[in-house]
């Protein structure tokens, strides 16, 4: 109103036509016929975005002759739901499962109570030096893991741990920059009082994170969980350096060496692969669901990579 | 610094060492330590069995002669240059169009677009095989329904590069969930505002989202040039690790990591790799710098970053 009270009447009724043109845009036809449109734009990608799936369940469905054709229909024919009992004859998937799922939970429970503990500790605590230790959290972000593959490598194996699943999580225990990061911002949003309440009862620094700061910062710890989970069932890497008994081998690993068996080669066993494929994915898809939110959540904040 | 510590301070400051204390040790062990010892190491010849030989600028002289490094270098320059604009452009399209139906629905594709996101790579990677199959695969039987031969993607030199790329774009769930939360924090009156003044649809979008959302446009492209650099568990998975295949490919999928990963674990050439590793770092930090330092020229920050928390 006052924007338009110094102006001389032709500018005004300018202002006017405008504003009018600008509320058309809300008249309900005109936003719902948009609305449905990009709706429309959206199911199209989506289908895109979804096919891949569908095609991977479907296929691995079917008999080894009929993996690649009739790629657009919907639903496995010939049905041969054979595959999902052969592939466990033809790899050790159970066990690579049960390894996945041990590794997963180790690295994600480690790295989640360490980062909360370290977290804390930079939350509550005022010392000298605080701004250039965060600032180390900080600068290890941006350290690229390819850097210390090598040395880390050196020092699993100068403590005879190579050859065991030790090394893909136990470097979890000292907590990751990424969780300490996000966990810190957490802790910081919790009102100074609730500490020093307790502090007036009697509480210890210990009680402190352990019975406020730990309960309250649930939603942030699931995320820290959820995230760890989730990139200790998708890494390759320490696997293929660290394990050479394939007992001892995680999904993504046994995939690989399912692929290379059964992919290529005089034996090809596409619909082993497909099968085992699916396995490696579908605990994981039923993770995400669960947890879905936090997974939004953790990626708008910290714009976690993966 | 130089002020004394009360009792009371200096009792506080000594547990908030103990809170640290496992990250002071991690960053010791497991990052500063093999950061250095990844620089000596890159100073000697190390096969893991004898004892690590001071080899001087040795490595980094190798690198220079060894065509395979030009050859990961340039693979991995095309396909981060060919990745990062299109992943961009995508995830920017798919989030302004769940910006644009919001509520339900956009939880909806949101969690549809962020589904190939929680399949593991090396699952993307098998699953793409099959889907770039030259001769039957999904994608080419699909470019048949509009009467286009298709390439020979995982087999044809020129084409599996493109091919991996095809695969990078099925996922973007992080970059377009990211990219919908800032579009979600524009102030919806800037836009009335913008309305007012007469601005059309792509002046809004110029002279308001664009602005509104480059902080978040800005970490996305550092991020994901990052990881695009190290490049490692689909390539590895479908072109890697099977000795009896045929590689009809030859170099043309060697990315950068997988041919450091080679080095320092299958031919154990440890101080090889520790150089290989160290102008990966050098060339990532460089890349980070000049983004940076050009980034800050374009982005609007106001006076708390959007999004507040990063």
């Amino acid at each position: 109103m006052t924007a338009t009270a110094g102006r001389t009447l032709p500018e005004r009724a300018g202002v006017a036509a405008r504003m009018r043109e600008a509320a058309r845009d809300d008249r309900p036809g005109t936003a719902g016929t948009r609305r449905a449109f990009f709706l429309v734009m959206l199911s199209a990608a989506a289908a895109v975005f979804l096919y891949p799936f569908v095609w991977l369940v479907v296929a691995s469905l079917k008999p080894r002759d009929r993996t690649f054709a009739d790629p657009f229909l919907p639903w496995p024919h010939p049905f041969a739901p054979e595959n999902y009992a052969n592939v466990w004859d033809a790899a050790p998937m159970l066990a690579w499962l049960f390894n996945t799922v041990v590794v997963g939970v180790m690295a994600a429970l480690t790295v989640t109570v360490s980062s909360a503990f370290v977290a804390f500790g930079f939350a509550y605590f005022r010392f000298p030096g605080r701004g250039v230790l965060f600032g180390s959290v900080l600068a290890t972000m941006m350290l690229p893991a390819a850097v210390t593959l090598v040395p880390t490598y050196l020092i699993w194996n100068s403590v005879g741990l190579t050859g065991t699943q030790v090394p893909l999580w136990a470097g979890n225990l000292f907590g990751s920059a990424f969780y300490i990061f996000l966990l810190r911002q957490f802790f910081l949003g919790i009102p100074r009082y609730v500490f020093e309440a307790a502090r007036v009862d009697g509480a210890s620094y210990l009680d402190l994170f352990w019975r406020i700061a730990l309960p309250l910062g649930r939603p942030a710890l699931i995320i820290a969980f959820v995230f760890e989970l989730k990139a200790s069932w998708f890494d390759l890497m320490k696997p293929l350096i660290y394990l050479q008994d394939p007992a001892l081998f995680t999904l993504p690993r046994g995939l690989k060496a399912v692929v290379d068996q059964f992919y290529q080669g005089g034996d090809p066993k596409w619909e082993i692969v497909l099968a085992a494929s699916v396995i490696t994915t579908l605990p994981l898809v039923v993770v995400f669901f669960a947890g879905q939110r936090y997974f939004v959540q953790g990626i708008a904040t910290t714009g976690q990579k993966g | 610094m130089a002020r004394p510590l009360s009792g009371l301070a200096r009792h506080e400051a000594r547990w908030a060492y103990v809170f640290l204390l496992p990250w002071l040790i991690g960053l010791v062990v497991f990052q500063a330590g093999p950061m250095v010892a990844s620089f000596v190491l890159s100073l000697t010849d190390y096969d893991l069995i004898s004892r690590p030989k001071f080899a001087g600028l040795g490595n980094y002289a190798a690198m220079l002669e060894d065509p395979k490094v030009g050859r990961a270098i340039g693979n991995t320059a095309f396909y981060t240059v060919l990745h990062l604009p299109l992943a961009l452009v995508i995830s920017l399209l798919l989030a302004l169009m769940l910006n644009r139906v919001t509520g339900r629905a956009a939880g909806f594709f949101r969690t549809v677009f962020y589904l190939p996101s929680m399949t593991p790579y090396v699952a993307v990677g098998v699953l793409f095989l099959f889907l770039l199959n030259g001769q039957a695969g999904l994608v080419n039987q699909f470019l048949g329904l509009f009467g286009v031969d298709g390439p020979q993607w995982t087999t044809d030199p020129a084409w599996v590069k493109p091919g991996i790329v095809l695969m990078s774009l099925w996922n973007l769930g992080s970059t377009t969930i990211i990219l919908f939360a800032a579009l979600r924090n524009v102030p919806h009156d800037l836009y009335e505002a913008a309305m007012i003044d007469g601005a059309g649809p792509w002046q809004r979008f110029r002279s308001v989202t664009l602005p509104m959302i480059s902080s978040a446009l800005f970490f996305v492209v550092i991020i994901n040039t990052i990881a695009a650099l190290q490049m490692f568990d689909q390539v590895y998975t479908m072109f890697f690790g099977n000795q009896t295949a045929q590689h009809s490919y030859g170099d043309s999928a060697l990315f950068y990591v997988v041919y450091l990963f080679q080095q320092g674990f299958q031919f154990l050439h440890m101080g090889y790799a520790s150089a290989l590793a160290w102008l990966l770092f050098a060339i990532i930090g460089i890349i980070t710098i000049v983004q940076v330092k050009v980034g800050n020229r374009f982005v609007y920050y106001e006076a708390e970053p959007p999004g507040g928390t990063r």
